[in-house]
């Protein structure tokens, strides 16, 4: 535990002076309106450019969060099967799987992961 | 007391010595997948700046750190300075769970561990699309956060299965049970799936929507330059080598303490840069059916396969 915490401190404090050391080389000049400016290709930014984003992107990231549980919950799987007897083991985890699968078809039919991209 | 110091300070060296080593190989992949894509491509790559190009890669650092250091004034500009520095240094962290006999970091759960540094890697490319105030970056890097999210899942439940089958989270666990047949013998789709997998986690070709080259201006570093841009590259070097390293380690019989392994660690990383020589990239919704329709329900049931498989093993004592 000690260990990692050397480690993380020692790899932000690499990453850090890596940064910190193109800053001190890098070439200056002086700031001019047109460098700073957002990118557009050219021509002034129209508007701004932190528009509404498309819903499907929140319900990629909705069903992520579903699938993300499930996958938690079955985490506890391989450390439980020494202290479990099997036939319950695997009565448990099949049933949840068959949840998961069945959830998975559903949505699949139901259209939700149709068009999400 | 003496002892703990002493095996602290081994850890820490030994980590060091990995990280040196592995800023050294990502910059000579950057001139590896710069030949190979030459050489696909019936041309020669850089050959002119030492001998063969191999001075290429230190010319290529010096160029990126002397080049001007934008300062875009819409950024908020503390986040975007600081993503890049965020996204290398998670990169490196990961290189910890390789399992050495030796002396490096010994964790029980290594797997969770790298579990949790790929999950917060979405978040420096996030939030290095959006601090930087650009509707290029901002398109870049919402696409890559959904492409990732998508491929993440699949990536889990294939080690989950893996898991399962080993009954532990360690990495070590990979190395003892791969004696006699590796597991890309005993499972090879699963093996392909993950490989497709790390090609969409780590944004290679034919997934690279971040950068959507030609597509979107630059994707979500649009706006970086110099420092950001050198660091934001050498992070997804750096997990290219890990995933690479990562698939030796899971399919291919791990043992980092053999010659071999690092051949084959570098025969993957050739394949990584074959597959960007050779194949287009997708469409975007091909690709969201591709995770979602396709890995995601054969993860789902090769991970059934391997709970009964596991039962079955033990019932017969195995």
């Amino acid at each position: 535990m000690i260990t990692m915490f050397f480690i993380s401190t020692l790899t932000l404090l690499i990453c850090y002076i890596v940064m910190t050391l193109a800053s001190l080389i890098s070439k200056k000049t002086i700031f001019d309106r047109e460098k700073n400016s957002p990118y557009e290709c050219g021509f002034d930014p129209k508007g701004s450019a932190r528009f509404p984003f498309s819903l499907r992107f929140f319900l990629i990231a909705v069903i992520f969060l579903i699938f993300d549980v499930e996958i938690t919950l079955l985490l506890p799987l391989a450390s439980i099967f020494n202290i479990t007897k099997v036939f319950s083991w695997l009565f448990t985890s099949t049933l949840f799987l068959i949840i998961l699968l069945l959830g998975l078809y559903y949505e699949w039919f139901q259209g939700a992961l149709e068009w999400s991209k | 007391m003496e002892s703990n110091c002493f095996v602290l300070l081994v850890e820490v060296v030994n980590y060091l010595v990995l990280i040196i080593c592995v800023l050294v190989g990502v910059a000579f992949v950057t001139l590896l997948e710069r030949k190979i894509l030459g050489y696909i491509q019936i041309r020669k790559g850089p050959n002119k700046v030492g001998y063969m190009g191999l001075f290429q890669p230190f010319s290529d650092a010096v160029k990126l750190f002397s080049k001007e250091q934008t300062m875009p004034i819409m950024s908020n500009f503390i986040i975007y300075y600081f993503c890049p520095i965020f996204s290398l240094f998670l990169s490196l962290l990961v290189w910890s769970v390789l399992p050495y006999d030796v002396g490096l970091v010994s964790f029980n759960m290594s797997i969770l561990f790298f579990f949790c540094c790929l999950g917060m890697g979405v978040y420096s490319v996030m939030v290095a699309g959006w601090a930087s105030n650009c509707k290029y970056s901002l398109l870049g890097s919402l696409r890559k956060v959904a492409q990732t999210i998508s491929y993440e899942v699949s990536l889990a439940l294939i080690l989950l299965s893996f898991i399962v089958l080993l009954g532990g989270f360690s990495l070590e666990l990979f190395n003892k049970y791969q004696n006699y047949i590796w597991f890309m013998f005993l499972s090879l789709p699963l093996s392909l799936i993950w490989f497709a997998s790390c090609l969409a986690e780590t944004n290679r070709t034919p997934f690279d929507f971040a950068e959507g080259e030609s597509e979107l201006v630059s994707g979500f570093n649009t706006e970086y330059s110099s420092g950001g841009f050198a660091l934001i590259f050498m992070a997804e070097y750096s997990s290219i080598l890990f995933m690479s390293v990562l698939f030796v380690v899971v399919f291919l019989g791990s043992n980092p303490c053999s010659l071999v392994f690092y051949l084959k660690s570098m025969f993957l990383a050739f394949v990584f840069v074959w597959v960007r020589g050779t194949l287009p990239r997708l469409r975007y919704d091909k690709l969201m059916y591709l995770a979602w329709k396709s890995f995601l329900p054969v993860s789902i049931n090769y991970l059934f396969f391997f709970i009964g498989v596991k039962s079955l093993c033990f019932v017969l004592n195995l």
